[in-house]
């Protein structure tokens, strides 16, 4: 019997597809997996696993959070950037926050599930801990002192125009960052209030903070991955008095471990240096 | 500094590569031998190598292998819980299922699922990963059919399919896939069939390590310029991106291809200095992108990036703010889509740049064929303009461009803009943007940027947006399906009026298409029509944000 053409074509079709899979979705994987096995690379090919003693403690190329069962930084260990996978560098949840750059209104509640911090917000809170962590100035522009994105709703009198009749700190319940904007004293924000929806003019303030500010700009952000394995050797910089003083060691000993476990450009220009921080924070625990 | 450095190196490199990787492609779709492995997947699959195909019965072809290939992938994904290396994952839901078949057989690689949640390693090595090399082949074939077209003389037929497809795969794709995929192995790109391992972190926590036969998926996914990441955050996990030169790698083999394969075109119409032209007209405007998108990360203008004092939200460490930039450039300039950082978090004008480079349809150089075949529609646009100009009847290479193909290719053009715009529209219209993450002009940008991703087959996102829901899902699947496939047929239709065509003898008015003039011209004409189609929509979102 003879098939009409257009059946016979996608039974061609099916066989090439069944062909192409047994070629190219199982000999080709396999076979590098099998390559895989071979002394030398069964160690990177099973993901640069990093034993402690007997233990394996990670992947050398996977961050990790080194805080404690609250989230508080574990003051002797180099802190990690912040992570947007899971509760914070879950290989199972990998993501990054996907927040834009002008998300910098919060959504204030009482209950703090319905609460939400903007992109703005969270970078603002980051540094002030970590200022604080640090000892040294937390201060950002577009930050408060209290930690959260300075930013006002102001309300003119025609919509887009007209005289400043009406203006609220939007991420602050309490006092104002600022008294007054325009001659008009400025009110502090109720839960569940949408502001701009009311028609303010959402206007982030810029504040005398420094323009570099001294908290690096990889410590107050999350990565890509949620994983990211590296901090800036800024960031590792800022941390070593702490590191020293919480370890009883001397800086200039903790100094030559970062420079150890920087990792610098690839030939001098791809990518950026970057401190492993895993395999910096084996090193200090081995340090006795 | 460096970040000019890196860009000039991957010049340097792909001008090294254009003329031999492009001649051995040439040599692949041209040659008449058949090598032994290859004719014993023509007698299994019971098709004739040396049948000649008509531009009706390519398309068929085309249509019928990637028809199977959804269904295929559908049902796959359907019963994944039930096969070997499951992992433990459920099916994966209809609509979700839908949307990946038809995601991954059309090139696009766009989302809707977390690989690391939701795929075992069977469906991604022998279902996804398979369609990441046939996809990309598939797009190779149609170029090459068009090319035949311009070269063949009073022709009916275009070449076979099932050969094109076949040589691609085995003799372009694979080849460089086994190479790199070791090279990505001894940088520490995981490789094996482990479901991962419970660690115990040294604060005490646990952290699950997964494993998965990733660097063998990872070179595909750029070298077929497809895009889907074996995890979630794709080319970003150091486990598909582990070292500061593996990401130059990744954007080196993203270009490889597309940037090569005017050299095929060249030798194929008998004038190199077409092919030259061509990749010209590519250059120049990936150049630009390029450049443009490091220029606003670095300069890092908007209210949280002031605030950070770098656009680092979103990146990575390692590859740091231009090297970031450059890889988005290169997987939106291409139909790729992989993502080593988040296009969401980008400043406004930044992450506009991405969106632009896919409302230019893809060309500069754009995915494995679809980027030659895009661009070629626009020279022809191009010649056509030219000779209202001067008064002539337009020809390119030697074929009058008359009504009928005219028609072809100006339907072309507008398939992905009208997909683009309804599909975006719908959105608003049926209330589902709301799934946007952000608010303002930037959550009309992700709404925005998934139909320009969808229907351009890119797959990259704003990935605030949730897409995994049943309206989403079907209606970004239909964006992909139709956004592949009507350029194609419509492609072959070109190709086979072209080919029946005599050659016209070039005479004193010809335009000639080799030459600086002319690549000025195909350069203005794509941005000019992207300009005029998408400065409203872009006005909406990223430049009011921008402004603001």
């Amino acid at each position: 019997m003879r098939l009409p053409s257009w059946l016979s074509q996608h039974l061609a079709a099916l066989r090439t597809l069944l062909v192409f899979t047994v070629l190219l979705g199982l000999a080709y994987p396999l076979a590098l997996v099998a390559i895989g096995r071979l002394p030398g690379l069964d160690h990177r090919a099973d993901g640069s696993l990093v034993t402690v003693g007997d233990t394996t403690v990670g992947s050398s190329l996977i961050g990790q959070s080194f805080t404690d069962k609250d989230g508080n930084p574990i003051a002797e260990y180099f802190q990690s950037r912040p992570s947007a996978a899971g509760d914070g560098y879950d290989p199972t949840a990998t993501s990054a926050s996907n927040l834009g750059p002008e998300s910098v209104v919060d959504t204030l509640s009482a209950n703090p599930d319905d609460a939400k911090q903007s992109l703005l917000t969270q970078v603002c809170a980051r540094s002030l801990a970590i200022g604080e962590l640090e000892g040294v100035d937390g201060s950002r522009p577009y930050c408060t002192a209290d930690g959260v994105g300075a930013v006002l709703a102001v309300f003119h009198r025609d919509g887009l125009t007209g005289p400043v009749t009406r203006v609220v700190s939007v991420n602050q319940t309490g006092t104002p960052f600022v008294g007054s904007y325009d001659g008009v004293p400025v009110e502090p924000a109720s839960n569940g209030e949408d502001y701009q929806a009311l028609g303010g003019i959402i206007t982030p303030v810029r504040g005398t903070a420094p323009a570099h500010p001294v908290v690096p700009s990889d410590a107050v952000t999350a990565g890509a991955s949620g994983l990211d394995p590296d901090i800036s050797p800024a960031y590792a910089a800022l941390q070593v008095p702490r590191i020293a003083r919480e370890r009883g060691l001397p800086e200039a000993t903790v100094r030559a471990l970062v420079k150890e476990h920087t990792d610098g450009r690839a030939l001098g220009f791809m990518g950026e240096p970057g401190v492993d921080v895993l395999d910096l924070n084996i090193a200090l625990d081995q340090q006795k | 500094m460096a970040g000019w450095l890196f860009v000039s190196t991957l010049v340097i490199a792909l001008v090294a590569v254009y003329r031999p990787f492009g001649d051995h492609m040439y040599r692949v779709v041209a040659g008449t031998r058949h090598a032994r492995v290859e004719r014993g997947v023509y007698r299994l699959v019971g098709v004739d190598p040396e049948a000649e195909q008509t531009w009706g019965v390519y398309a068929r072809s085309v249509l019928a292998f990637s028809a199977v290939s959804v269904l295929f992938l559908y049902l796959f994904l359907r019963v994944q819980d039930k096969l070997w290396l499951a992992l433990g994952m459920p099916k994966m839901n209809a609509h979700v299922s839908w949307n990946t078949a038809v995601s991954f057989v059309s090139n696009t690689n766009w989302q809707a699922y977390a690989g690391e949640s939701a795929l075992g390693h069977l469906v991604q090595m022998a279902g996804l990963a398979v369609q990441n090399f046939v996809s990309a082949a598939v797009g190779i074939a149609v170029a090459v059919a068009l090319i035949r077209g311009f070269a063949a003389r009073k022709q009916a037929t275009l070449g076979n399919f099932w050969v094109d497809l076949t040589r691609i795969t085995l003799r372009v794709l694979l080849p460089v896939a086994v190479l790199f995929a070791v090279i990505f192995m001894i940088a520490g790109m995981v490789q094996n069939l482990s479901g991962g391992v419970d660690v115990t972190t040294l604060t005490g926590a646990t952290q699950h390590l997964t494993g998965g036969p990733v660097a063998s998926q990872e070179v595909i996914k750029e070298l077929g310029t497809n895009g889907g990441g074996f995890y979630n955050v794709n080319s970003a996990h150091p486990f598909e991106n582990p070292t500061t030169w593996t990401n130059w790698l990744e954007i080196f083999l993203i270009f490889l291809i597309p940037f090569s394969l005017p050299r095929v075109f060249g030798r194929m119409v008998g004038q190199n200095r077409q092919g030259y032209a061509i990749v010209a007209v590519m250059a120049v405007l990936a150049i630009a992108s390029i450049a443009l998108t490091v220029g606003f990360e670095v300069h890092g203008a908007g209210t949280v990036p002031q605030a950070v004092g770098a656009a680092m939200e979103g990146k990575e460490v390692r590859f740091g703010v231009p090297n970031s930039a450059t890889f988005a450039a290169a997987t939106t300039l291409t139909s790729t889509g992989a993502v080593d950082s988040f296009h969401d978090s980008y400043t406004a004008f930044g992450g506009m740049m991405p969106m632009i480079n896919m409302m230019l349809g893809e060309v500069a150089p754009g995915g494995t064929g679809s980027g030659l075949y895009g661009l070629l529609i626009l020279a022809v646009i191009t010649v056509f303009v030219a000779g209202l100009m001067v008064g002539r009847t337009p020809e390119y290479l030697g074929k009058k461009i008359g009504a009928r193909e005219m028609k072809l290719a100006s339907l072309y053009f507008l398939i992905t803009p009208a997909l683009v715009l309804i599909g975006a529209a719908a959105a608003f219209a049926t209330g589902n943007n709301s799934t946007a993450l952000n608010t303002g002009p930037h959550g009309l940008s992700e709404v925005l940027y998934a139909f320009t991703s969808a229907a351009n087959n890119n797959g990259s996102a704003f990935g605030g947006i949730t897409v995994n829901t049943p309206w989403w899902d079907t209606a970004l699947g239909l964006a992909m399906l139709l956004g592949r496939f009507l350029p194609m047929v419509l492609v072959l239709a070109l190709a086979g009026s072209l080919a029946r065509q005599k050659a016209v003898p070039e005479s004193e008015g010809t335009l000639p298409t080799h030459q600086p003039l002319f690549v000025g011209m195909v350069v203005g004409v794509t941005v000019v029509l992207v300009a005029l189609t998408f400065l409203p929509a872009l006005a909406l979102g990223p430049i009011a944000e921008g402004l603001s």
